[in-house]
């Protein structure tokens, strides 16, 4: 594999690659003659003075030191890591998509008319009912979704009753978190033999405690829960409520729709599925989709067509759970997700999903590691084996290219979880082949020492825990 | 079953006939080849769905150039009204400078995901960390982490820490008349899940004092939350003594404010406050319909409670100074139900733009803008006061950005008047309006001025 390396420059002496803003000027302002009472002022601020051109240096150096989709592959597993088209920022950048969120909703009705187009298209490609575009989140919409969970239980007298959220252990962190949020127990369920969720101990687990079961499918080893259908049944008959983890639809675009298989609520995570960028972090969007039993519990407020058919309102639906986002959630960020999905309408959504598959599918087929549970769709999980994931995974770093999401789920010894998403070429396939290959043959020496191709070697996570320092105040000394 | 089986293959036909996404590079020979390695003959042989539950449509979703969908939505965007705002009240725009648009465009930057890798993504995690040491000096807080959604959910991790932190007996948070229902609502969401509830104090001629906080307060209360300024414009004037009080009872004190207002005003850390809230993106994001970045800083002694990303200095391998996410037992990828927040996408490139605009403007900047925001109101409100009708601002109270007028006539009428003149204010019921004025729209406050005269005629 070809490596380019170029020298960067560095305009001054530091501990690090490059100084922190305060080291290169750190500047003290007295305030004072402020128009206000010297009693509600503070007395000086300290911070980095510096001019528009040092800056743009700084933050420019930065970016070299950062791996994005756009500097080569990226196949964390969940994570959907697909490439994000351009134009989509163009859009969220217009003037006339810039508004303050107390706005009347007469005067705001391109905003609306998108919240509204965005919510059927939602609806249409999860097979859901009604759509909620306010949480900013994936964790946010499983939160709000356990609120409607909630709220629906004690609109049927059973609030006190269903105490429980089932999640498989192979689930997101996040499942487990948001159900504790909302003030559920959780009961973890262990996976079957081949990795799905194990039916016997489901029906051991649900009874009329059960206020939902929270289920990712295909699940996080990329497989598809075949027994959804009598999953369903199990809960419903029992009186739970199914819940789908959007985390994994970019698998089913336009051949399978959580609805149809008998889910109640569904999140969907816009930052993967629907190539909104990741921003090292954040902000992605969370909408929620629910059937129709469920719509009047969504969140306040709720785009719909105004009585007269003419133009969007706000509207309170009627035994709402209230609000999950002070305003109406990441508006700039669904904005993109509409330019995505409409750009590219069924044909383009259904032939991601095919490409995604084929592509984890090929560089499955590429690579010497064993792939424990199959058949998967848009991701695997290779066992490292005798390799340490994580180590294995820093090692892949010094091949120029991003490593999977590592020991997880726990039913993978050494777990690698694979994604590459419809993005790469074949020829990009093959060299992130060639990287996983070369590592597996490596001693554990090579791995250990891993990486050195990088702006910083291995980093010691126990120095930065042990005596935590997490501003550049605690530098002082 | 088997009018299923046709339209399964139906999918199958469009695959091969269509150009499909623009986003993905293989070509059909590629797409053959790769076929053949995994053994399989068509792509849909790899998707392990039952028929019973496959689906057999096709959404009702037209695909489109690029050109095209960017003037579908440049259309449907131009339907909304585009009146200067003089709006406030928990969301304020201030002018961003080019340079916090293209460097947060940077590739590099925008397409990057949360840093586990921190070996390459030490230019994020570095931004991060000088983001951190921005809200650390503006709140005297030892700790500020790297983003929660917004103002209102950044409330709601207080109540959270709070419930964690009580002893046995409490379960009440106290909040202000003054606080947005809509922040109100999520942290009842918040609250409701840790067994607490909500419960108001009133304030007094529009800030908050050492008497009404002690008619409301007793041992069942865990936390009071404060705002300065507040969402009507009042910078608050009691805060050392109401913290003076709160560290005596052990109760904690959360205050909301934001960058700006922050670097003129009293340090929270000074005045007591254990926890510090708000919207940091008043700095480096335009007006965007409440889409926000949660500001959360607190002090040291909760640092195993905090909820959220922190990122923390280390040295790699050859002792060079590096950065990299710590404390992650606190998360939920490693904690789950027990960890302190159910939160992972965060809004970290919101962060990186509020670092930026923040390092453009230095102390120096961000002191003379929050000069600004002080007078500007005081000034509109001293010429809005000449006018018949007119009486500005309500309370005579120290402001910030914002101030509220009484008017004579109806002030819904006057708004809606105001709005067909081309000017956003709020109308808070039949007597009161409310005006926000920033550098952002400072340009058109004469403006406004002539059409409140005509208005008031």
């Amino acid at each position: 594999m070809q490596h380019h390396t170029q020298t960067i420059w560095n305009d001054s002496e530091s501990e690090g690659n490059e100084p922190l803003l305060s080291e290169k000027r750190l500047e003290t302002v007295e305030i004072e003659d402020t128009g206000l009472p010297d009693d509600l002022t503070r007395d000086s601020l300290e911070l980095p003075e510096l001019s528009e051109p040092e800056l743009a240096r700084h933050y420019t150096r930065l970016s070299q030191m950062n791996y994005g989709i756009d500097s080569g592959p990226y196949p964390l597993g969940s994570c959907t890591m697909k490439y994000n088209p351009k134009f989509t920022e163009d859009i969220a950048a217009l003037p006339t998509a810039s508004a303050h969120p107390d706005r009347d909703a007469d005067s705001v009705q391109g905003i609306l008319e998108v919240y509204h187009e965005l919510q059927g298209y939602l609806a249409e490609i999860g097979g859901m009912d009604a759509v909620t575009l306010q949480p900013p989140a994936g964790a946010a919409g499983e939160y709000a979704g356990l609120l409607v969970t909630k709220a629906y239980h004690e609109e049927n007298g059973e609030g006190e009753q269903r105490t429980d959220v089932i999640i498989p252990a192979s689930a997101h962190g996040t499942n487990f978190a948001s159900a504790a949020l909302v003030g559920y127990n959780v009961i973890e369920l262990p996976e079957d033999d081949d990795g799905r969720v194990d039916l016997d101990a489901l029906d051991a687990a649900v009874d009329d405690s059960t206020a939902a079961l929270m289920l990712t499918n295909p699940n996080t080893l990329g497989l598809f829960e075949r027994d959804i259908e009598e999953i369903a049944s199990l809960i419903h008959d029992a009186g739970g409520l199914l819940y789908y983890d959007g985390a994994n639809l970019n698998a089913l675009l336009g051949r399978g729709r959580p609805g149809d298989m008998g889910f109640d609520i569904m999140h969907y995570n816009v930052h993967k599925t629907f190539a909104t960028p990741h921003g090292g972090g954040g902000p992605g969007a969370g909408p929620i989709g629910v059937s129709e039993e469920l719509e009047r519990f969504l969140p306040d407020p709720h785009v719909r067509e105004s009585g007269d058919g003419d133009g969007y309102e706000l509207a309170t639906p009627e035994k709402t759970v209230g609000k999950v986002h002070g305003a109406k959630g990441n508006w700039l960020v669904l904005l993109k997700a509409h330019a995505y999905i409409s750009r590219l309408g069924y044909e383009g959504l259904q032939d991601a999903s095919a490409k995604a598959v084929l592509n984890a599918n090929y560089l499955a087929s590429q690579i010497d590691l064993e792939i424990p549970f199959e058949p998967f769709h848009h991701e695997f999980v290779a066992s490292g084996g005798e390799q340490d994931a994580a180590d294995f995974a820093k090692r892949m770093l010094d091949y120029g290219v991003h490593p999977p999401t590592t020991k997880w789920p726990g039913i993978v010894s050494e777990a690698l979880m694979t994604e590459p998403t419809e993005a790469e070429s074949k020829t990009t396939l093959d060299q992130l082949a060639e990287a996983f290959n070369a590592v597996t043959g490596e001693d554990d020496d090579a791995l250990e020492q891993a990486p050195d191709q990088t702006s910083v070697k291995r980093i010691d996570q126990t120095i930065a825990a042990r005596d935590p320092i997490l501003s550049w105040h605690g530098l002082d000394d | 079953m088997s009018r299923k089986t046709t339209l399964t293959s139906r999918a199958e036909e469009i695959y091969a006939e269509s150009d499909g996404t623009p986003y993905a590079p293989h070509t059909e020979s590629q797409v053959d080849e790769m076929l053949s390695a995994i053994g399989a003959d068509s792509v849909e042989e790899l998707f392990d769905i039952p028929e019973s539950i496959r689906y057999d449509g096709e959404f009702d979703i037209e695909s489109a150039s690029e050109q095209e969908t960017r003037q579908q939505l440049t259309e449907t965007l131009s339907k909304n009204e585009t009146p200067t705002e003089f709006l406030g009240r928990g969301y304020y725009a201030h002018y961003v400078p080019s340079i916090v648009d293209h460097i947060s465009q940077r590739s590099e930057f925008i397409t990057s995901y949360t840093q586990y890798q921190p070996e390459v993504t030490q230019g994020f995690l570095q931004v991060l960390f000088e983001y951190q040491s921005l809200l650390a000096e503006l709140t005297g807080l030892e700790i500020a982490n790297c983003s929660m959604y917004d103002a209102a959910t950044a409330l709601g991790e207080a109540a959270t820490l709070a419930a964690r932190l009580r002893q046995t007996s409490g379960s009440r948070v106290l909040v202000p008349d003054y606080l947005r229902a809509e922040r109100r609502s999520v942290l009842e969401n918040y609250v409701d899940g840790a067994d607490m509830t909500v419960s108001e104090f009133a304030t007094d001629d529009g800030v908050t004092t050492v008497e009404e906080i002690e008619r409301a307060i007793d041992d069942d209360v865990v936390m009071v939350h404060l705002e300065t300024p507040t969402p009507d414009g009042i910078i608050e004037e009691n805060l050392a003594e109401i913290g003076s009080l709160l560290e005596d009872r052990d109760t904690l004190f959360c205050l909301g404010s934001d960058p700006v207002a922050l670097s003129v005003l009293q340090s929270p850390g000074e005045v007591g406050a254990d926890i510090v809230v708000g919207d940091a993106s008043v700095l480096g994001l335009p007006a965007a319909y409440g889409m926000g970045l949660g500001l959360f800083a607190c002090r040291e002694e909760f640092l195993r409670q905090v909820p959220g990303r922190l990122v923390g200095v280390s040295e790699d391998s050859d002792g060079t100074r590096s950065y990299t996410l710590t404390l992650q037992t606190r998360e939920q990828h490693i904690r789950r139900e027990r960890a302190t927040s159910n939160i992972c996408t965060n809004q970290a490139w919101v962060a990186l733009r509020t670092a930026i605009h923040a390092a453009y403007l230095g102390p120096s900047g961000l002191v003379a803008l929050a000069e600004e925001c002080h007078r500007l109101p005081e000034q509109l409100a001293t010429r809005l006061d000449e006018i018949d009708g007119v009486t500005a601002p309500i309370r005579d109270r120290h402001h910030f950005r914002e101030f509220q007028a009484r008017l004579e006539p109806d002030a819904r009428d006057v708004a809606e008047e105001l709005n067909e003149n081309g000017f956003a204010i709020h109308a808070l019921d039949a007597d009161t309006i409310q005006i926000c004025v920033t550098d952002a729209n400072a340009d058109a406050v004469d403006d406004l001025v002539r059409s409140v005269e005509e208005v008031m005629a």
